[in-house]
């Protein structure tokens, strides 16, 4: 009987050895496609175990995100709150049992968490699991300035719209705003999802609350994107900025007419301008001519020298940062497309043809005005810290991100956007003892006298601290320089005693 | 010539050496309960780990008098196994930690006895072979009894007297076993000529298996008995074609109850699909919902229990149980899916030292099997052995998804005093085998 047994011993240990396989397989192939199953509560339960980091604003005392923990039975959860009740809440984002994650929430998801490769949190981390304590996230602080942001946020209310601000030399992002907001407290329960997901009255057929359109709103620049097309003018060296030009009202394109802005059978008429004066004013009909001239080509590449075509490098999840540029529908949705040939070179110069951009963007436009031309990497994080805020675990350092233009370029074009202020279309908010920039635009709409105001910024013009961008959507007949920059104006003017110190 | 060991110790000095690995095992795995969870229980939750040692040693004097010649490996690896079963049920509820412990005791007595009264001989039970064949079935069928029986988990297997409740299946299959070696022992020869009628008790022994299958819906028991009939027939007979042809009624029969039953049809669906992205009729609640949030919501969930241990799992006491709103995720955590909970906080690494652990059992309680030099012996020693590889094989098969799944006890692990007290006899049979062959 010893060869039945023996090779019976051999069947049994084969099983078990089979159990041993597919344990190896549950638990080294199959947990990552686990994990992501809608119904996998381990997941979800594991990272309210987690103290997450605390959020704070620049100051490093305002609370933006803290927790609050919940005893069930024999396990401690942790689970946010936000004490502010929408300071910045599409930029900050929320983290929640049942819509998990969103904006620097989810972005930074691995600091919070300390799941982050930095050798301290490890160990932090390490000892909280063999002490058997709570594992506690890490710090954030971020460059968002509390006073300011809320200026931009009262601004805004009632309105939809966004506005960006941000310091043109390190990055940091000191304003992010975006309208309508929303009070992520109340995203968890239906009821007060369902009431966020409502389209706001103010810009009617939009998106809701939960849209950052500061960095995800595309929007027509209308003639903000001037800027983009003087420095592709002055960078190709066949304009200056005295080059003369004369101006009937209208350019021909494609044997039409493209007259200049408001009505079109009567439109305003500047005749002889040079070419400081026609971005001073704005002048449509100058910028066709440009824009026909340089080809349509050239000055999408002037753009992407500005970081058109890709997505700003700002620490927020992918999902909720759109790249500015040409777009059109395509299988059922806005595409980006970079084809020359199908692009209209005159409206292209002055912002229209098919051009959508991001606030995000266009202060970055500004910002690299301001910055001699250098375009650095916007950043809302300013440093994390370990929990206790005693450590400093990382800090963002000042990264260049674009090189968008000839410093001479830049330097002429911060001439040039000093007038509007000082007598072109923006005279309306000069700022006494502040010598300031910007431009203007009025971006026209699907709808027949609804407009997007756009106004981009910096300042102090000689010195710049910062600059940005300001759209209110949906202004029915209202300008840039009348809608947009009088918010513009209240942000320089709440930031720089307090940037100058 | 086989190499000798550096100090030769006598098989119960050796035992009484590997019980004190135990002992720290025992103790850290306590302890880092204790540390992961000091805001739910207490210091005292070491002394458990004390009893535990002072229990085996009390296990091991009583082998040193009865069987002192047995083998010294398999009464450690049986204190491992209880020591992690009855730590992890501690960590998932130390009530029912403090039950099994009981039964523990219960089962160590029971351990002794079985030892002291079959030190002699335990062949004499050979003679009371009947006896044994209809207890077993008797046993079966009690579950059936109105008024004694009780449904758990969708099977029938409980009895219920007073405040007291059993699977009386657990000693069914010791019966079964002693039943089967005495019997096979004394048919072989006819039986291995393969004659009609000597086939009949082979038929007959299928079909009790099929209504069980059938009536309880106990997929898992059924598999098990069968599994433990042929293996035994095999060992007998050494005709394999015996094997081939049961192998092939049980297929057929299977086919025919999935066609038929629609409880096994379900489990088999489950075992196949368990996740759909479309809605399914839910018989749990008449409505149509994804079959992981309905019939297959146990396995489903215990196998994200067991992925989500990764290959160091997270650590004694530190797994997620339960949901956000503190409900249990895994319904007969402490039973049936002990495994998934162990994988979950033991990880690979765990998981597969337990499973090594159960493997050298097997293998143990083989070599008794093959040392033994009577027909009885062997058959009892390779039937045990064999009931308990294909236990575990079904049970934390099922929890893997390696077939379907059925609630069986993961033997001296789950939580269950039948389970504990029926596995401590088969201990006691291999030990008893094993002293006299080895004293020979």
């Amino acid at each position: 009987m010893n060869r039945q047994i023996s090779r019976l011993a051999l069947v049994a240990l084969i099983l078990l050895s089979a159990l041993i396989v597919a344990t190896t397989y549950w638990q080294t192939w199959a947990p990552g496609s686990l994990a992501a199953k809608q119904d996998n509560e381990i997941q979800r339960v594991a990272q309210f175990q987690i103290r997450r980091g605390l959020i704070y604003a620049s100051d490093g005392k305002t609370v933006l995100a803290a927790n609050r923990a919940v005893k069930h039975g024999n396990q401690t959860l942790y689970f946010r709150r936000y004490p502010t009740h929408g300071f910045a809440s599409q930029t900050v984002g929320y983290s929640t049992q049942g819509r998990s994650r969103a904006g620097i929430e989810r972005d930074q998801n691995a600091y919070l968490t300390a799941s982050n490769a930095n050798l301290g949190t490890i160990f932090d981390k390490l000892t909280d699991n063999l002490k058997g304590t709570t594992v506690t996230g890490n710090n954030l602080i971020l460059n968002l300035r509390p006073g300011v942001q809320k200026i931009a946020e009262t601004a805004l209310q009632g309105k939809c719209g966004a506005a960006v601000m941000l310091n043109p030399k390190t990055g940091a992002v000191y304003v992010m705003a975006s309208s309508p907001s929303y009070d992520p407290n109340k995203i968890n329960s239906d009821k007060g999802y369902a009431s966020i997901l409502r389209s706001p009255s103010a810009c009617p057929g939009s998106t809701s609350a939960l849209l950052n359109r500061a960095t995800q709103g595309l929007y027509p620049p209308g003639s903000t994107f001037k800027t983009v097309t003087a420095a592709a003018a002055l960078d190709s060296g066949k304009f200056k900025e005295d080059s003369p030009f004369y101006d009937p009202g209208y350019c021909v394109e494609y044997g039409k007419r493209v007259s200049n802005a408001g009505n079109p059978e009567a439109p305003e008429t500047f005749g002889h301008v040079d070419f400081l004066q026609a971005y001073e004013h704005s002048i449509n009909a100058v910028f066709c001519n440009i824009g026909m001239r340089l080809g349509a080509r050239a000055v999408i590449d002037e753009a992407k020298d500005f970081g058109f075509y890709s997505e700003p490098p700002i620490e927020l999840p992918s999902s909720s940062v759109e790249p500015s540029g040409e777009y059109r529908f395509e299988n059922g949705g806005l595409r980006l497309f970079d084809d020359a040939g199908q692009m209209d070179p005159g409206r292209l110069a002055f912002g229209q043809d098919k051009l959508l951009v991001t606030p995000l963007q266009m202060a970055l436009v500004a910002a690299g005005v301001a910055n001699g031309g250098t375009i650095m990497e916007p950043h809302l994080v300013k440093k994390v810290t370990a929990p206790g805020g005693s450590k400093t675990v990382a800090k963002t350092k000042p990264k260049v991100w674009k090189h968008a233009m000839k410093p001479s370029t830049a330097a002429t074009l911060n001439k040039m956007m000093q007038a509007v202020i000082t007598g072109g279309t923006a005279t309306g908010v000069q700022i006494p003892g502040i010598t300031w920039a910007g431009k203007t635009g009025t971006a026209e709409t699907n709808e027949n006298g609804v407009y997007d105001a756009w106004f981009i910024f910096f300042a102090p013009a000689d010195h710049p601290r910062v600059a940005g961008a300001v759209v209110v959507e949906h202004s029915v007949g209202g300008f840039g320089g009348a809608v947009a920059a009088p918010i513009a104006k209240q942000l320089v003017q709440a930031i720089l005693p307090a940037t100058s110190k | 010539m086989g190499a000798r060991p550096l100090i030769a110790l006598r098989p119960r000095n050796r035992e009484l050496l590997y019980l004190l690995p135990v002992g720290i095992l025992t103790g850290t795995g306590f302890a880092s309960v204790y540390i992961a969870r000091q805001s739910f229980v207490s210091w005292g939750s070491l002394g458990y780990a004390l009893f535990f040692l002072a229990l085996y040693v009390a296990a091991h004097f009583v082998a040193r008098f009865a069987v002192p010649a047995a083998d010294p490996y398999l009464l450690p690896m049986t204190g491992v196994l209880t020591a992690i079963g009855v730590t992890e049920i501690y960590r998932l509820g130390p009530d029912d930690a403090f039950k099994q412990g009981l039964w523990i005791v219960v089962g160590v007595g029971l351990f002794a006895l079985a030892l002291i009264g079959l030190r002699r001989d335990y062949r004499l039970l050979e003679n009371y072979k009947y006896l044994f064949g209809i207890a077993a079935i008797g046993l079966l069928f009690l579950p059936r009894v109105p008024g004694l029986g009780t449904t758990v988990n969708g099977a029938r297997l409980w009895v219920r007297v007073g405040p007291v409740q059993f699977q009386p299946g657990e000693f069914a299959k010791i019966f079964l076993i002693v039943f089967l070696a005495a019997y096979l022992r004394e048919k072989r020869e006819t039986l291995a000529q393969a004659r009609l009628k000597d086939v009949g008790p082979l038929l007959l022994i299928w079909g009790g298996c099929m209504l069980t299958l059938v009536s309880s819906n106990d997929l898992g028991s059924a598999l098990l008995y069968y599994g433990i009939f042929l293996s035994m027939l095999y060992v007998a007979t050494a005709r394999l074609s015996f094997v081939v042809v049961g192998i092939a009624l049980f297929v057929a029969g299977g086919i025919g109850a999935y066609q038929k039953v629609p409880h096994v049809k379900e489990r088999v669906t489950i075992w196949l699909h368990p996740w759909t992205t479309h809605t399914v009729y839910c018989p749990l609640t008449g409505t149509k919902t994804l079959r992981q949030d309905c019939q297959s919501y146990q396995l489903v969930k215990s196998l994200y229990s067991i992925a989500n241990g990764h290959y160091g799992g997270t650590g004694l006491g530190k797994g997620t149980f339960n949901t956000t709103s503190g409900k249990p995720l895994i319904p007969y955590i402490n039973t049936d899916f002990i495994y998934s909970a162990l994988a979950q906080e033991i990880g690979l690494i765990g998981a597969a030292a337990l499973l090594l652990v159960f493997m050298l059992f097997v293998a143990r309680g083989m070599k008794v099997a093959l040392q033994a030099d009577d027909g009885f012996s062997k058959l009892l020693a390779a039937g045990l052995t064999f009931g308990f590889a294909l236990q575990t094989f079904i049970i934390v098969g099922g929890v893997l998804r390696v077939i379907p799944l059925t609630g069986i006890t993961l033997p001296f692990v789950s939580y269950g005093g039948s389970s504990v007290v029926a596995n401590f006899v088969l201990l006691a049979g291999l030990l008893l085998v094993s002293h006299r062959a080895n004293s020979q």
